[in-house]
């Protein structure tokens, strides 16, 4: 085989060894690599179009396969194609929530662009990064790293295979290193290439064998733990397809649709599958119509949703409050990002809980979720469909971009079993009232087609019938009907998750997806108050959760404390107060919570 | 399904109007009632979608399904609707700030779209509901309080925005013509795809000199066309009183299905299993 001989040769020629500045006792050239790991991060980036994440997308499915957890993000400029993109990817023998802070492997297909990235994604102490040297050199934060550097003709290996693609043969250099079995890997590229006729499989495989070949001499480096034995079935999904999921479980028949950055992908996760289930996906001509026509169509009887970002939820508010008035169930998926105004699209934030919560004009009773997790997002999507036919009210999801485009290998959810029903209207001969008033708050809701349920549905204050009214006695009677509905609906044990000793001295506070970084922060002697509910706020669930609590750290990804003040505005907390919050993109991590932890001494 | 013998009354609530006297839109609401006996669909089979100003008001002085939103939204509502719902009739009704200011992109796309619903705009030079200001289809030198001396600006051409936009269906009608209107309004709503009718609707209080207008229509001299290029030159080239239908188009209608069926949604798992 000539592609064997040649790639062997290249290796031989072009393999170059860089020790730099590794401090490591007994002076070994390399880090203590060989006891296996727990936790595995690496990260492979490359210009865009090379397929840098698709090689992070098959080691991350290779490793479910096996029986691994783990977690793979993306990282990419604003450019379509052409500027930096990199998959990061952390493996792990438990569940994994957030990306590792540092990565023990770095797979370079090139460095174009790398200055602009590269600080986001550090090379652990005694880490090792692989590079083509006809790709230049490493960029300065690189080579000033306590890291090896190992030089790896990927490209020239991969010209040899004919249809090589240098991706694949990064996939195999990381395969080999953290111990994935080839057949495992090439199951997994199989699949994928399958479809592209055999030759594209064979020389997938070829790839990922030179890859694997390449890697030996750098091995024993990083590897994995074995898996532990897998007790229930494993997905491998993102965020914004488990929230497309739950939404389809939930109830939801319809959706409008407006692209934008990150919610685009939970749009394009419901096309088909709507389609598959009988239900139908409308595109619109901006977040104005989007709105509307998830209005309408959930007017006609059908749950509706739509899903943007934080311009697009800001686009929405005014027909967000007719929702509210005119009592239509609906349902707003907000994939949250770096704001104000454009931001940074492809980045996370947890900015928009201010205006989820207040940016309605007038007082428009509704709700506010926030899934704590990629997986929360399955039941927080369902659980959305389920309050807003309940309530027939808007509910706002707060998703943000670190869950909704996270990729993660998880447990299948438990299923969860809602009697989600809209109060139906039966005709009794008498004349129908829309908008009665009820005890619970919720009224009868007649659908176009049945007779004598005819009504207008409307966002000028109106009687009981639905007929415009401007007297006061109706905007009393309707305001508080619409307030009541939610005050007295019983949430049950879903506000919030709940995690450490009862009473302990020490909280964490905080809401949707900082929940994760604050679940691997945890100690000991330390509680982890997560809220899914965030309007209305639930104070009789949050002021028994924190008895005994001495201190209270509020986490949260935004620059103002959005969650703190907004907890404030309810209800006082208990002991001494703190708060670990910032802009984005630079996540708060793990790390970061426990040390703000230790540092807080008890006094 | 449909109902032979329905009566205009029986599509008539007995909301009381809060229109001036005198104003086109009452005669825009009996026409619309009597298309809709004319038509055979009981009224809880037809939803009625509007916006803001005062021709929106109408949904509720109907007996049929109604819903009136926020301004210039009345299109989109009414897109969501058909398309969950194709069994319904649809009604999209609205005024000219309504439909051609705040909502004017909204009408460029659904007449894209070409859904199956019938868009009503009752034309009237005037933002009335908030006492005289200038429209998009108001004359550039009307004056007003807003914009002393007038906008300056060109009118819109809604017929000529519609059919360069996809429409399937354009015609022009005045209010004072109840019979004339009567007849369109049925004709769009039986024609598939998206129908557009302007109805020139005088608002006598802010518009006293559109009370003239009944002087000045006149009905097109002649046939209809399928032919959009002409019907462009001819809507182009009128004087803007010209009446019926303009333009009958055969574009085939948005479609999607939709299903009553719960769906198997465990089968939309298996793709996520590894």
């Amino acid at each position: 085989m000539l592609r064997a001989l040649n790639y062997r040769k290249l290796v031989l020629e072009y393999m170059i060894w860089v020790n730099r500045q590794i401090h490591h006792a007994g002076g070994s050239r390399m880090a203590d690599t060989r006891s296996a790991r727990e936790n595995v991060s690496f990260a492979v980036v490359g210009t865009g179009g090379k397929g840098a994440i698709t090689a992070g997308a098959i080691l991350l499915e290779a490793a479910g396969k096996g029986g691994w957890h783990g977690l793979l993000t993306r990282s990419v400029g604003p450019q379509i194609r052409g500027g930096e993109a990199a998959a990061l990817v952390r493996l792990a023998t438990k569940p994994a929530f957030t990306m590792a802070r540092d990565f023990n492997i770095l797979v370079a297909l090139d460095w174009k662009n790398a200055d602009r990235f590269i600080s986001a994604m550090p090379v652990a102490r005694g880490g090792l990064v692989i590079a083509d040297p006809a790709s230049g050199s490493a960029p300065r934060a690189v080579q000033e790293a306590s890291c090896t550097i190992a030089e790896v003709p990927i490209a020239a290996l991969a010209k040899e295979i004919g249809g090589g693609r240098e991706n694949m043969v990064a996939v195999g250099l990381v395969a080999r290193l953290v111990g994935l079995e080839e057949e495992a890997v090439m199951e997994v590229i199989a699949a994928r290439l399958g479809r592209k006729g055999r030759a594209a499989v064979d020389s997938g495989r070829a790839c990922l064998e030179a890859g694997m070949e390449a890697a030996e001499a750098l091995v024993p480096a990083f590897p994995l733990a074995p898996a532990p034995e897998r007790d229930s079935p494993r997905w491998l999904i993102t965020g914004n397809e488990a929230m497309g999921l739950g939404l389809l479980r939930g109830g939801i028949r319809f959706a409008a649709a407006y692209p934008i950055t990150p919610a685009t992908d939970l749009l394009e996760y419901l096309a088909p599958a709507l389609s598959r289930i009988g239900g139908a996906l409308l595109q619109a001509e901006d977040e104005l119509a989007s709105i509307n026509m998830a209005l309408g169509a959930s007017f006609g009887g059908r749950p509706s949703v739509t899903a943007t970002s934080g311009p697009g939820l800001a686009l929405m508010m005014e027909s967000l409050g007719l929702a509210a008035a005119s009592e239509t169930p609906v349902v707003v998926v907000d994939v949250m990002r770096v704001g104000p105004s454009t931001g940074i699209a492809t980045k996370s934030e947890q900015s928009d809980l201010n205006i989820a919560v207040h940016g309605f004009h007038g007082d428009a009773p509704h709700v506010v979720l926030a899934p704590l997790g990629v997986a929360d997002c399955l039941f927080v999507g369902q659980w959305a469909v389920h309050l807003a036919e309940s309530l027939q009210t808007p509910v706002i999801v707060l998703s943000d971009q670190s869950i909704g485009q996270a990729r993660v290998v998880i447990d299948r959810p438990a299923d969860m079993q809602f009697l989600t029903r809209r109060k139906a209207f039966r005709a009794t001969g008498e004349p129908y009232l829309r908008y009665a008033l009820t005890a619970d708050g919720v009224s009868p809701m007649a659908i176009p087609g049945q007779p004598g349920g005819q009504y207008t549905a409307d966002g000028l204050t109106h009687a009981q019938s639905g007929a415009p009214s401007s007297a006061a006695k109706d905007q009393s009677e309707q305001m508080a009907k619409r307030a009541r509905k939610i005050e007295l609906f019983d949430f049950g044990d879903y506000w919030g998750e709940i995690e450490g000793p009862e009473e302990a001295e020490t909280v964490i506070l905080t809401w949707g997806s900082m929940a994760g970084a604050a679940r691997e922060a945890l100690g000991g002697d330390t509680r982890l108050i997560a809220l899914r509910l965030i309007s209305p706020l639930p104070v009789g669930q949050i002021q028994p959760a924190l008895k005994g609590a001495k201190r209270v750290l509020l986490v949260e990804q935004n620059a103002s404390g959005q969650l703190y003040r907004h907890i404030r505005a309810h209800m006082d907390l208990p002991g001494e107060v703190r708060q670990l919050n910032r802009e984005g993109p630079d996540l708060i991590g793990p790390q970061e919570i426990a040390a703000t932890l230790r540092d807080w001494s008890p006094a | 399904m449909n109902k032979p013998n329905l009566k205009a009354s029986d599509f008539k609530s007995d909301l009381t109007p809060i229109w001036c006297p005198g104003c086109g839109d009452f005669h825009v609401l009996m026409s619309i009632t009597r298309a809709l006996a004319a038509t055979g669909r009981p009224p809880e089979q037809v939803a009625a979608i509007s916006g803001i100003g005062c021709s929106s008001r109408i949904p509720a002085y109907t007996n049929c399904y109604g819903f009136h939103g926020v301004h210039g939204r009345a299109l989109p509502v009414a897109a969501g609707l058909k398309v969950a719902r194709p069994d319904l009739t649809v009604l999209a009704l609205s005024g000219d700030g309504d439909g051609f200011s705040i909502g004017g992109n909204h009408f460029l796309h659904a007449c894209r779209r070409n859904i199956d619903m019938t868009y009503i705009v009752m034309d009237n030079r005037v933002y009335g509901m908030t006492k005289g200001q200038p429209s998009p289809t108001t004359e550039p030198d009307w004056d007003s309080a807003l914009s002393p001396g007038g906008t300056g600006l060109s009118p819109f051409h809604p017929l000529v925005i519609a059919l360069a936009s996809g429409a399937n269906f354009v015609a022009r009608e005045f209010s004072g013509d109840i019979k004339g209107c009567t007849a369109t309004i049925a004709e769009a709503i039986r024609h598939p795809g998206f129908s557009f009718v302007e109805i020139l609707s005088p608002c006598v209080t802010f518009r006293p000199d559109e009370r003239e207008w009944k002087g000045k229509v006149h009905k097109a001299s002649v046939p209809e066309t399928d032919d959009p290029a002409r019907a462009a030159r001819r809507i182009m080239t009128d004087d803007g009183m010209n009446t019926g239908i303009l333009y009958r188009g055969k574009r085939r209608p948005y479609h999607t299905s939709v299903s009553d069926e719960a769906g198997d949604i465990a089968a939309l798992e298996t793709r996520f299993e590894i």
